[in-house]
């Protein structure tokens, strides 16, 4: 089957999926792929590469602006904005947005990425270079791919083990993954170093530039949460993307149509698992260390917090309710004299998700409709 | 149109004048501005809020102002975890603007800040309540200084006296991180040179909530038990020992038996008299300065505004290392210009005189102090204090070893079986 023939008929079965169930139509993606192989692609049958029309077709002036600041950006604001405000904002997106791409697009909603995230962070700490006799000293490019590596094939086992659960059982396995890692991590000295864990897990001197400083950090992040978001982009329009879509939709359809719905399961655990990996490494280059501390619970959810905060409905809502997060945990406690800047923290969550149960994107999205533009900004709409 | 437009030009130039004249001012009359980092989150949420209490005692003692300049104190928070405290203290140092640093609380963070200090030279780090020995031990950053003794230190008289109470075998339970395995260490080098024989250490995690595995370890043949948990951990064994019908006595550490467990309401309140610890403070040390000290904590904080009956060990170690950041604030008549070069050597050679002692620094930039060894016991009032049975002093982080023989205490050193 060629890439357009799968197009069609994953369009025409989730159109007939949403027609059938009384469903609003299923808006599927922003227009070239939704609205079928049947309808013009003005880039089609031009000789251009691949990746080429891809960029033509995602990119718009929105992208181009947010690219612009976001280059712009450390020249402006203070190293301190540009290092613990934006890079940290960057690199905790990355790591929600396997979450926005797992729950947004798949329908799975894992609590055990900020722990695939400590797992690359721990290998690269042990494998790699820290000031603890138990790390192995590797050259650090070796260090991180087999990090990467480690971390992915286990959130692949992490989706094998929980993929037939749906719903609120898949929250519950994978929260108890990530709670076995904490306390794996916290009680284990031979490998994992307990309660202190790794210091001085710093990003190497490479081409004459110290990669922990705030610029070159800032940048670093920006352009893995720049790969991240396309990466996501791309593969949702994927053959293999529209069917995961159509898994989270209806899965028992999907499976009359002879997909094999488990295998794409695991494959979305795969990919997420393998972005949150990337996130962790740059974490713990980001933090200089880590310790059990950095996979507890409240990290764990702290991540569908992110998520949630900007919305699932896109993968930029990962990277906004980032930036929210951050300044929050940063800034709160000057909003707020005594202890109780918590307090504002939680207001603010609670305020944003009773408003806008799709977080900042729904709120976004609910202005333009009321202020009458086009209500259509934010791609996959509706969720069954 | 054009109105708009002039008013807006004049507006901005109104403000950048004033922002110029105001930052004019600023540099002559400025205040000092001294960050301050306790755990108000997390398991030692109640000793930081004390840590708070007690640094700003020191500020208030001075009446805000230290060589003529007033001091603004900057809050800061973090929940025990090292990458927390690095965020809290960077946010304090590159976006507040603080002159100094007195921070962090518990060992991990300790560490995490002395690295942090080194990428920033031209300021200065006053330690707050951490007593991890590796932090002025491996590695000493210049511009760190810790002017409280460390948990090591603190356990030094304590080996000896339950030698003398007839304890030949002892059971450690302990938190498995650093901070306990240098108070282990503290008690066992004295101990276990006397002696005595520890057979099994159990070291359990930081908030830990189950302690039966524990309890059921605990052999029948130890004559007692030393317990190193801290704040709620603690109260938490307390309570399970007692539910499991435990009877050994007990030995605390030096955040053990503090003002957190004296003030527990359970069963097991009355099986704390007679339990020995050691620390770097006591309450009823009856020195004329402690006494002065302890009344004006509880002037200052009555128990009805939140504060405890007697100050806590972190309120003294947080006023400690305050005390010392504005005395030597006040013999350079405030002074930090030069990245602070001044300052740290007025620091350096500081001789703090303290309620407990006189405090003085090794060249490492670490205390040598005064640790106390204290029975707990019921006063009239019925409220459970502590009585002092030793005080020495002079203790110093080798722990009476040579520099070349000494090994910094962890799991396994020092072992005694």
């Amino acid at each position: 089957m060629s890439a357009a023939q799968w197009r069609r008929a994953m369009n025409g079965g989730l159109r007939h999926a949403a027609g059938s169930s009384g469903q609003p139509p299923v808006r599927v993606q922003a227009s070239a792929v939704a609205s079928g192989a049947a309808a013009v692609d003005p880039y089609a049958d031009s000789d251009a590469p691949r990746w080429l029309k891809f960029l033509w077709r995602t990119l718009s002036a929105r992208h181009v602006l947010t690219f612009g600041l976001a280059l712009v950006f450390p020249f402006v604001a203070t190293p301190f904005f540009t290092f613990q405000v934006a890079a940290q904002a960057l690199v905790l997106g990355l790591i929600a947005l396997s979450l926005t791409f797992l729950g947004g697009y798949g329908g799975i909603v894992s609590l055990a990425q900020m722990s695939v995230a400590g797992m690359a962070g721990y290998a690269l700490a042990i494998l790699g270079a820290s000031s603890t006799p138990i790390s192995l000293d590797w050259p650090w490019w070796l260090a991180v791919i087999f990090a990467v590596l480690i971390a992915t094939v286990c959130a692949t086992v992490i989706g094998w083990l929980s993929v037939r659960t749906e719903g609120i059982y898949t929250i519950m396995i994978t929260l108890a993954f990530g709670v076995a890692f904490y306390y794996l991590a916290l009680q284990n000295y031979t490998l994992f170093n307990g309660f202190q864990g790794f210091q001085k897990v710093y990003p190497p001197h490479v081409l004459g530039v110290n990669w922990r400083d705030p610029l070159p950090f800032y940048f670093l992040s920006l352009f893995w949460a720049m790969a991240g978001y396309f990466a996501v982009k791309w593969i949702v329009r994927t053959p293999f993307g529209v069917a995961l879509q159509g898994v989270r939709d209806n899965p028992r359809r999907m499976a009359a149509l002879g997909f094999n719905v488990v295998a794409h399961r695991v494959a979305a655990y795969a990919v997420a698992g393998f972005m949150a990996a990337i996130g962790g490494v740059l974490m713990v280059w980001y933090n200089g260390l880590i310790t059990p501390g950095s996979v507890n619970t409240g990290w764990q959810i702290n991540i569908l917090v992110i998520a949630v905060l900007g919305g699932m409905r896109h993968p930029i809502g990962a990277f906004l309710g980032a930036i929210i997060f951050v300044l929050l945990q940063t800034f709160a406690i000057d909003l707020i004299d005594r202890e109780r800047f918590n307090l504002v923290i939680g207001v603010v969550f609670l305020a944003i998700v009773l408003f806008s149960p799709d977080g900042l994107l729904g709120l976004w999205a609910k202005l333009r409709r009321r202020f009458g533009s086009d209500p259509s900004v934010t791609s996959p709409s509706h969720r069954q | 149109m054009k109105m708009t437009k002039r008013i807006w030009i004049h507006s901005v130039v109104g403000a950048a004048t004033a922002a110029a004249l105001t930052s004019v001012a600023w540099a002559q009359g400025a205040p000092v501005k001294i960050g301050v980092l306790a755990t108000l989150e997390g398991p030692f949420a109640a000793g930081g809020a004390d840590g708070m209490r007690g640094a700003e005692l020191a500020i208030r003692q001075r009446g805000g102002v230290v060589a003529g300049r007033k001091i603004e104190m900057v809050r800061a928070s973090s929940n025990a975890n090292p990458d927390v405290a690095v965020n809290a203290v960077r946010k304090l140092v590159e976006q507040d603007k603080v002159d100094l640093v007195v921070g962090p609380l518990s060992g991990g963070e300790g560490i995490a800040v002395k690295d942090y200090s080194k990428t920033q030279p031209n300021m200065t780090f006053i330690n707050g309540g951490s007593g991890a020995q590796a932090t002025t031990l491996q590695n000493p950053s210049p511009n760190f200084f810790r002017f409280n003794t460390e948990g090591a230190q603190w356990m030094v008289g304590l080996g000896k006296a339950a030698v003398d109470k007839g304890y030949k075998r002892v059971m450690v339970i302990a938190e498995d991180y650093a901070f306990p395995y240098s108070q282990v260490q503290g008690f066992m080098s004295e101990f276990c040179r006397l002696g005595g024989k520890v057979p099994v250490k159990a070291w359990v995690p930081l908030g830990g909530k189950d302690y039966s595995s524990v309890i059921a370890r605990i052999p029948k043949d130890v004559d007692a038990l030393l317990v190193v948990l801290g704040g709620a951990d603690a109260v938490n064994f307390l309570n399970q020992y007692e539910a499991a019908g435990g009877d050994k006595p007990m030995m605390g550490g030096s955040i053990t038996v503090s003002q957190d467990v004296l003030n527990y309401r359970g069963k097991r309140r009355d099986s704390l008299v007679g339990t020995i610890s050691a620390g770097p403070y006591a309450d009823s040390f009856d020195g004329a300065d402690w006494k002065a000290f302890v009344a004006d904590y509880q002037k200052n904080y009555p128990v009805s505004a939140g504060g405890y009956p007697s100050p806590s060990l972190f309120a003294l170690v947080y006023y400690t290392n305050m005390k010392a950041a504005l005395d030597a604030l006040e013999q350079v008549k405030g002074d930090l210009s030069g990245g602070q070069a001044k300052y740290r050597e007025a620091l350096s050679k500081l001789e703090l005189k303290m309620p407990t002692g006189t405090v003085k620094l090794d060249s490492n930039r670490q205390a040598i102090g005064t640790t106390f060894v204290t029975e707990v016991v019921k006063d009239s009032k019925g409220d459970l204090t502590t009585r002092v049975l030793r005080k020495v002093d002079n203790v110093d982080q080798m722990l009476g070893m040579k520099r070349e023989e000494f090994q910094m205490g962890s799991r396994d050193v020092p072992a005694c079986p």
